[in-house]
């Protein structure tokens, strides 16, 4: 029944959901591993009980997404080779060092230390097991850097040179790994989880400050992710301007179809900001623009010359719809951001932080938004590289395994029915998690469960006796 | 100069792939021993025994994979269209069983269903990872540099008796963990279970040797010629040796000696693999030299896994370290 599929169409449907499926997991848990080390880190220095709590509470929640990102995470690591042989061989010998790296600085660190921060605070006492907190927090920062400079050299790539067999390799490793566009997107990468992560804390938060604006716990984490968003937001709006400007220089096509850009405009472009992108007839149907705004922002000049698509040979064209779609998303659910962290500024001047019913409600509501607009971040720059999976040398059709349609629509399908099982049961569970404010004695991932070695005192007795 | 490299890097890959052998090992066995403990109190204690380290077990199977991608990346890119349906098999396995781990814990109601997920889950990665290896010790079909075989050449007899080969030595390692790592009722049924496991993994071990030779002309030259036999017939020697150890270790109900000489069995059958493959990387059909990566790559890599492999080592052990002694199911109520 598959026979008549393209197996090309059918392993980029399958590597997109199965990326897509990944990227929530690494966004929140980089933001949260981060969270866990502050909070621990302000336990020990001092010694107030809320700490500890918020830090037990969202440790669990923790230990759920990681797992889920670590098996989606192997899953990807297999993927390249599975249906994208031919990009395997040839990118191997440039791809494959950072991902080893990867692996060998970022992956053991996060999973050989996760077990002592999950469960061994009784074992190896409290500043050991901050240590292995703040190593989690690294691994996944350095997790971070590697993924994303790999990604950054198949968008913008340099330091390598072609062999005889058609691979690229290494000419120079430091440009390789610090290409062009790599220093902007690990920014903006990291920036988005900070905020992801803070927008689901100050969204729990919020549900809690409804029911009890007295709740210790909930106070706490939601005036700590106001902060967090009052404060990133409008940064990471700078970075992504920075990022798009880097990109008009290294991926102008990308630009263009973010901006719906199909014709060039000698004298100013306008700036599109709704419109049905017709990919056939190449032009925005039902535009709604503001002249010159778009060489504005892209140029710092009303009246710069913009190039459109029409410059671009078309079978180089990304597709526009989804790139411009995805585009306005990503950028819609960053300014609404940035409304959150204004307001709660205003409020937490007026006094007002854990009273104002709007500002709990507009938080709660906004507590999906980071993984949405991390979702359509990737989504923006991914299809915006196409049809190229190393930009403008090695095309998306050039790239895939030598494999029957059925076999990977099989597979397509498989992953999708197992990781939506997954994914149900675990939301179900950290929602479940999320649904109890954090508590007095809040207790670490294994709190119904037999402990080992008799003797060892439970962690609120350690810190009432190391810190009274 | 290039040569030399290429086979430290297959070396390397070899370390890391035996690694996660032995470590994923045996907590996938404990996963497939699962349904032969029904009390919650034991599959509680099972999956403490275990709970701290696993993450750290499966990342060697990251190291594997993404070596082989860096190192020998057209023999990856060979290989995993070729072993395609085990190897996706494999992930969606271990996807199950890696979120039981958490989810478990988090349900009353739907704890049974998870622990189905994590027996289901180890069973079809370990069967999976078995049969990999089959097909890939058959050989893969390759024209230029690509796979050209089809989606199911790796489904052979051989492959399936190497797969149910594997999920035996892999339950054998998990019921000799739990010999180390447990006390009472729970230990006596592991020791049990590790004396019939042995008995049936020497049959997989005799099946799968008796098999290999005719899989190709290779492998019996490799083996049997003159004078190759006098090394290679240290092998089955010293499996020999080591089994007789471990019924003894076993008779004397010794916690440590068991499972060390378990690990004893695995290397020395991913020694005969070792002899059975050399120098290929996909039998037959490319060598380590003609799949291995530039060699700016390789030593790139090398300088990495010089300095870190020691480290990651020595964080692992201290973790292992940590969570060491029994798990004791009885102190921790309260």
């Amino acid at each position: 029944m598959f026979e008549s599929l393209d197996p090309v169409v059918l392993a980029r449907l399958q590597f997109a959901f199965t990326v897509s499926f990944h990227i929530i997991f690494p966004a929140f848990s980089i933001g949260l591993a981060s969270y866990l080390a502050v909070l621990e880190a302000l336990w020990l220095w001092t010694k107030r009980e809320v700490f500890i709590n918020l830090f037990n509470y969202w440790m669990k929640i923790f230990a759920i997404a990681f797992g889920m990102g670590v098996v989606s995470g192997i899953v990807m690591s297999y993927q390249f080779g599975t249906n994208w042989a031919v990009f395997s061989d040839k990118t191997g010998p440039v791809l494959g060092p950072l991902m080893a790296y990867e692996v060998l600085t970022a992956f053991f660190l996060e999973a050989g230390f996760l077990g002592v921060m999950l469960f061994g605070l009784k074992l190896v006492g409290p500043r050991l097991h901050f240590l292995a907190t703040l190593m989690v927090a690294i691994g996944t920062l350095t997790s971070a850097f590697w993924i994303l400079s790999a990604n950054s050299w198949m968008q913008t790539p340099t330091g390598y040179a072609v062999n005889d067999v058609g691979q690229f390799i290494a000419v120079d490793w430091f440009k390789l790994i610090f290409n062009p566009s790599f220093p902007y997107r690990l920014t903006h990468m990291v920036l988005a989880a900070y905020l992801t992560t803070a927008l689901v804390v100050g969204s729990v938060g919020a549900y809690h400050l409804l029911s009890n604006t007295r709740q210790p716990g909930a106070r706490m984490m939601f005036s700590m992710a106001m902060w967090m968003i009052a404060v990133v937001a409008p940064i990471q709006i700078f970075a992504g301007d920075a990022h798009g400007l880097n990109t008009l220089e290294h991926q102008p096509a990308k630009v263009m179809a973010m901006e719906g850009h199909y014709q060039s405009h000698p004298d100013g472009a306008p700036l599109i900001l709704f419109g049905l992108p017709d990919q056939d007839a190449a032009v925005v149907r039902y535009a709604l623009q503001i002249p010159k705004l778009s060489s504005l922002i892209l140029k710092h000049s009303l009246d710069a010359p913009l190039a459109g698509l029409d410059t671009v040979p078309r079978e180089n064209w990304p597709p526009v719809p989804i790139t411009f779609w995805s585009f306005r998303v990503m950028v819609a659910l960053g300014f609404l951001m940035l409304g959150l962290g204004v307001f709660s500024l205003w409020l937490r001047w007026r006094g007002q932080l854990f009273e104002s019913r709007p500002l709990h409600r507009f938080a709660l509501a906004m507590g999906p938004a980071g993984f949405i607009a991390v979702l359509a971040g990737w989504v923006t720059t991914e299809t915006g590289r196409q049809p190229f999976t190393v930009f403008g040398l090695l095309r998306t059709v050039d790239s895939v395994s030598p494999l029957a349609a059925p076999a990977v629509a099989t597979s397509l399908i498989a992953f999708i029915l197992v990781y939506f099982a997954i994914f149900i049961a675990g939301v179900v569970y950290i929602l479940r998690l999320m649904a109890h404010p954090p508590h007095p004695g809040e207790e670490g991932p294994r709190g119904d469960t037999p402990e080992r070695a008799a003797g060892i005192t439970p962690a609120p007795a350690i810190a009432t006796r190391r810190f009274s | 100069m290039a040569y030399d490299i290429a086979t430290i890097w297959a070396f390397i890959i070899a370390f890391a792939v035996f690694v996660y052998v032995v470590m994923d090992g045996f907590d996938l066995g404990l996963g497939i021993l699962f349904p032969l403990f029904r009390a919650k109190r034991d599959r509680d204690v099972i999956m403490n025994s275990v709970a701290p380290v696993w993450d750290g077990n499966e990342t060697w199977l990251v190291l594997g994979g993404g070596g082989l991608f860096a190192a020998f990346p057209l023999a990856y890119a060979v290989l995993m269209p070729a072993l395609y349906t085990p190897i996706i098999a494999m992930l969606l396995g271990l996807a199950f069983r890696g979120v039981a781990f958490e989810f478990r814990w988090r349900t009353q109601r739907e704890r049974n269903r998870w622990d189905v997920a994590f027996f289901l889950g180890s069973l079809v990665a370990t069967l999976a990872q078995g049969v990999a290896l089959g097909a890939l010790l058959q050989g893969v079909h390759v024209e230029g540099r690509a796979y050209a075989g089809g989606w199911w050449d790796w489904l052979t007899p051989f492959s399936l008796l190497t797969g149910v080969a594997l999920v035996i030595g892999y339950a054998l390692l998990g019921a000799n963990w739990l010999v180390m790592k447990t006390t009472g009722e729970l230990r006596d049924t592991a020791y049990q279970l590790s004396r019939w496991l042995l008995l049936a993994l020497l049959v997989a071990i005799v099946a799968v040797s008796a098999a290999t030779p005719f899989l190709s002309y290779d492998y019996s030259q490799r083996w049997f010629a003159w004078p190759n036999v006098l090394a290679t017939a240290q092998v089955p020697l010293a499996v020999a040796i080591v089994t007789a150890l471990l019924l003894r270790a076993l008779a004397q109900r010794r916690d440590y000696q068991p499972f060390l000489l378990t690990l004893c069995l695995f290397a020395l059958s991913y020694a005969g693999l070792g002899i059975s493959l050399w120098p290929y990387v996909v039998p037959r059909s490319i060598t380590i030299w003609q799949a291995a990566a530039p060699e700016n790559s390789q030593l790139f890599m090398l300088v990495g896994v010089a300095i870190l492999v020691p480290i990651i080592l020595t964080y692992t052990a201290w973790a292992y370290w940590v969570f060491r002694g029994k798990v004791d199911p009885e102190s921790g109520y309260h």
